[in-house]
């Protein structure tokens, strides 16, 4: 039983105990605003100068801009889960499957380093990438992604904490094992399942 | 894992802020910087939590400072309501990218920027310098409102005068008469008079609301400091 606070009542965000609570992870609060959340200064990428790379397998495979823009992209739209304990549903936006990307990709790996430009990292199993799961995002919304919500192009894993969907990211690093990355090196968990709350390495 | 805290002290420090001393059992210590999530529980077993910036030092009793917001849900209660004696949950603390600790070998010197209640974990990171008697260079920048939105006012005044540390404030709504300190929004050319330049490659952390953060942090880019060095933490949409 947990502790009780004395005269706290709370405010249920969904009183009639339907459809918006079954979609909130616990810890969860719901939020129409989309917080901005980063470790430093947003970095102006420029789409001339920007690249997908994904290494690690057989051969380097990479895309420029336009490149990248020429893959088939696909609307989707999914509820995101940030651990500092907002969520937001039904975010609408457009990307290019990581199916399509690693589609060309010879390797062996069981693991990906995503890497970001001004130097995040985040870890993820590659089973996570695959299977119609994770984006490479370049729409938000209908709109081409702002800097601050890590355009021009993110990763979006929604069933995964939002920091494992990398703002700002510039490729894959395929790996054998598994290469804890920014967070998950400063005390954040190393897989981040928001349904069972896997927020933090201990603590 | 969560565990039970009660609530052994509050201060008022604004109209708006307080700051609760929490008595945890097993409590170890943390770092300037870190967090705690706190936990709130209602009679019918409904849950909320939120996470928190430390404002004790590092081997103080836990202490947080809450701003209440407009339409929170949990730091109305913890401003308004929260007495001592009250029983809530704690985990932590969290955290190891936005913080800073004293060392016994030198250090760059640290710039901490602050947009109102993001002052606390940079006043942390202060405070944590004062206890240990490290001698690193440190300076505080706050922006606030008005004077009466100033978290911190008497230690943070206390500190401006060790050596070593500076403290400026910058109001940017209501001066009061005879006002003499800064006034307006941190700009590049506030950021150059009252900071280091890049060249001295300090340690900057910032601290504040999403559009602040933004704005300061592209600014110290934009002044030539090493994006790598410059930490965020932000809050609110």
């Amino acid at each position: 039983m947990a502790t009780v606070s004395r005269g706290f009542g709370g405010r249920r965000q969904d009183p009639a105990g339907g459809d918006l609570a079954a979609r909130t992870p616990p810890g969860q609060y719901l939020t129409d605003g989309f917080p901005v959340l980063s470790a430093g200064p947003t970095p102006g990428v420029r789409l001339e100068d920007w690249a997908f790379e994904i290494t690690g397998g057989r051969e380097p495979v990479g895309w420029t801009w336009e490149q990248f823009r020429r893959l088939p992209s696909e609307r989707f739209t999914c509820d995101i889960h940030c651990v500092t304990r907002w969520s937001k549903l039904e975010t609408a936006w457009e990307g290019v499957s990581l199916d399509t990307l690693l589609a060309p990709v010879a390797h062996d790996a069981g693991y990906a380093v995503a890497v970001s430009h001004g130097g995040y990292t985040t870890n993820l199993p590659l089973t996570d990438l695959l299977g119609g799961k994770a984006w490479v995002a370049h729409t938000y919304a209908g709109q081409p992604l702002h800097p601050e919500h890590g355009g021009p192009a993110r990763l979006v894993v929604p069933h995964l904490y939002f920091w494992k969907s990398a703002k700002w990211i510039r490729g894959l690093r395929l790996t054998a094992q598994d290469e804890p990355g920014f967070w998950e090196r400063a005390g954040y968990h190393d897989y981040g399942d928001p349904w069972t709350e896997q927020r933090y390495a201990s603590a | 894992m969560w565990r039970s805290a009660v609530i052994a002290d509050v201060t008022v420090q604004t109209h708006r802020t307080r700051t609760l001393t929490l008595a945890v059992d097993g409590w170890m210590t943390h770092r300037a910087g870190q967090h705690v999530d706190l936990r709130l529980t209602a009679d019918d077993g409904y849950q909320a939590a939120r996470s928190y910036s430390l404002a004790s030092g590092p081997g103080e009793p836990p202490q947080v400072t809450v701003d209440r917001l407009p339409d929170g849900e949990v730091s109305p209660y913890l401003v308004d309501i929260a007495a001592p004696g009250d029983a809530l949950e704690l985990r932590g603390p969290v955290g190891g990218y936005f913080v800073w600790s004293p060392q016994n070998s030198p250090q760059p010197p640290v710039l901490l920027i602050a947009g109102g209640s993001g002052v606390v974990p940079l006043h942390t990171m202060l405070r944590a310098r004062l206890h240990a008697g490290d001698d690193t260079p440190m300076r505080l920048l706050y922006s606030a409102r008005s004077w009466d939105d100033v978290i911190y006012r008497d230690e943070l005044r206390q500190a401006s005068s060790v050596s070593g540390v500076t403290v400026e404030f910058t109001l940017t709504r209501d001066i009061p008469p005879g006002w003499s300190g800064h006034t307006g929004r941190l700009d590049a050319a506030m950021l150059t008079e009252l900071s280091w330049p890049a060249t001295d490659r300090p340690d900057v952390f910032v601290c504040g609301p999403t559009r602040f953060v933004e704005a300061i942090a592209d600014t110290l880019v934009d002044l030539g400091h090493d994006p790598a060095a410059v930490r965020t933490e932000r809050f609110g949409g």
